[in-house]
């Protein structure tokens, strides 16, 4: 066993071989240029909330009816006296998002259990390529499939008249972010360390019972932060849903009706709207919500991570 | 309580072309302390793989040989889970697993159908105190068991062995992250025990052997150079190389 002694408050002496004033220079430069890179996150994201809420901010603070915009349906920016009701976008964005995790979490987890502890060395190579590939798809192909594949077997399936609707639209959300779940997840039960497996084996337990009585609880903050991840990808994305869901502002009542996102709205008309007029920076005002969505679900993802590591402490 | 030995006749085992233990022959009497010493790599960590059968989960290993537990023939054994039950194992590191303290030790039995929690309360109480751990936890029975010190993990994982009731004890150095005092509190613990079980301690502690098993076994590269009582092996044994080892001149 390895002794420490001396004192441990003592700094050791850095030692020093040259000290040109050249080499300090140039480590002076690598070390901004890092703290550059660094900083150029928080740059990135302020700066970015900042043009959006520029933009959107004349429209915010005057002339939006806050109640309105949040409680109305009716969203018709383009008639005479224009109305701008998100409440059916919302309920599209949600609806879409709530189903879709429904159907990638537990896809997800599972692929994520198979790939880390069930299956041997090659198929887990070979699985993982193809995970990877999936996650390389770009989103419009996936609207291209939901639109010439998806659409005509939902109609056969189901008998609805369109088949773009809710229900499209989630399964392709699904199978967008379950790569995300599944890369995610995998690290979080690899991080689990042997010994647990090795204990719990010991015990006579059998596989199915180590994933879920002793990996599940030690590895639930990567698996939770995998779940998050993946609802964030399904509320961000554009280009799928708006192909997929089509894109009927309506409070949806079954998987079978159609739907128009936030996300969707914006990609439609943000090009048709008038640079500076009240259309335009409504949308612009739709994008501070999602913005302000992002944020909560990642601020509550870090408060239930932390919950969980405050429970453990006490 | 049975009284169960183990009977290992030519166990060989091979880690791909590297062989880690060679046609050892070795009897373990039931009911008492048997030490296994040996420095690293002589194959002992190998041997407890094999009386559990956690041998299977290393995919390059290949046995030859026959274990028996009691009468039964551990690697014709089809029931690998109720093997492992039968057998209680203790690992170097203490493994606290991510649940509470009580169901650290009512993992097991509740696995093995154990379900009336007036059953598993009694149970639990039995396993820490005859790990002598349970007057230090038994306010904070719901505390993650990962939260316990070192030592007290160790005597955790301690009681979750026993919670089966197991005929069979192994523990692989269970000592080398504790402190001294909790040692010899799992020391003393272990010699009550050996009256009602069969305990393989596997040390790398050579005075630990002495002071508690009654037979003692000593590996080396692979082999098993000697076994035999523990007074002879320590004070006359057959071979030059015992007794450098227990003499402290190699390892």
């Amino acid at each position: 066993m390895a002794t420490i002694t001396g004192n441990l408050n003592e700094r050791p002496t850095p030692a020093r071989r040259g000290t040109s004033s050249l080499q300090r220079l140039g480590e002076l430069a690598i070390e901004s240029l890092i703290r550059l890179c660094g900083y150029s996150a928080i740059l990135f994201v302020f700066g970015i909330f900042f043009f959006v809420f520029r933009e959107g901010a004349p429209m915010l603070f005057g002339g939006l009816d806050l109640l309105k915009f949040f409680t109305s349906t009716d969203w018709n920016p383009v008639s005479k006296t224009p109305s701008y009701g998100i409440l059916g976008l919302l309920a599209g964005t949600a609806s879409v998002t709530v189903l879709s995790m429904a159907l990638a979490v537990p896809l997800g987890l599972g692929a994520a259990v198979f790939v880390s502890e069930f299956c041997s060395p090659k198929i887990k190579e070979a699985l993982k390529i193809a995970i990877e590939m999936l996650a390389a798809i770009p989103s419009i192909v996936w609207g291209f499939i939901a639109y010439m594949m998806l659409n005509p077997l939902i109609i056969w399936a189901t008998g609805a008249p369109v088949g773009l609707n809710v229900l499209n639209a989630s399964i392709i959300l699904a199978l967008m972010s379950v790569p995300v779940i599944v890369s995610v997840g995998e690290d979080a039960l690899k991080a689990v360390p042997d010994s647990y497996r090795e204990a719990a084996l010991a015990l006579g337990a059998s596989r199915w019972e180590i994933v879920y009585r002793v990996l599940f609880p030690a590895a639930k903050n990567g698996l939770l932060a995998a779940v998050l991840l993946g609802i964030g990808r399904a509320i961000g994305e554009t280009m799928a849903v708006l192909m997929a869901t089509g894109n009927a502002n309506q409070i949806p009542t079954s998987p079978l009706d159609r739907v128009q996102t936030l996300t969707a709205t914006i990609a439609a008309e943000l090009g048709e709207a008038v640079q500076g007029d009240d259309h335009y920076r409504v949308l612009f005002v739709i994008g501070i919500l999602l913005f302000v969505i992002a944020f909560v679900v990642n601020l509550s993802a870090d408060l239930i991570v932390r919950g969980i590591r405050g429970k453990q402490n006490a | 309580m049975a009284s169960v030995g183990i009977q290992i006749r030519d166990l060989s085992v091979k880690y791909g072309d590297k062989p880690a233990l060679r046609e050892v022959s070795l009897d373990i009497p039931p009911n008492q302390i048997f030490g296994i010493i040996g420095p690293a790599n002589s194959g002992k960590t190998t041997l407890l793989k094999c009386i559990n059968r956690t041998i299977d989960f290393v995919t390059t290993a290949s046995v030859n040989g026959s274990l028996l537990v009691g009468d039964q023939d551990v690697r014709r054994m089809r029931n690998v889970y109720e093997l492992r039950r039968r057998i209680g194992m203790v690992f170097p590191l203490p493994v606290g697993l991510p649940m509470s303290i009580y169901d650290n030790v009512a993992y097991g039995p509740r696995m093995a159908g154990v379900r009336q929690r007036g059953e598993l309360d009694v149970l639990v109480e039995r396993c820490l105190r005859q790990a002598a751990l349970w007057d230090e936890v038994k306010d904070r029975l719901t505390l993650l068991g990962t939260k316990l010190s070192g030592g007290q993990q160790q005597r955790l994982t301690l009681a979750r062995a026993l919670s089966l009731e197991p005929d069979v004890l192994c523990l692989d150095e269970f000592s080398i992250a504790i402190d001294p005092v909790t040692t010899m509190k799992i020391e003393e613990v272990l010699l009550e025990l050996s009256r009602e079980m069969t305990i393989v301690l596997v040390t790398n502690l050579v005075q630990q052997a002495r002071r508690l098993a009654q037979n003692v076994a000593f590996f080396n590269s692979s082999r098993l150079v000697e076994v035999g009582e523990t007074k002879q092996l320590f004070t006359k044994p057959r071979e030059q190389l015992t007794f450098d080892y227990v003499t402290g001149n190699i390892g």
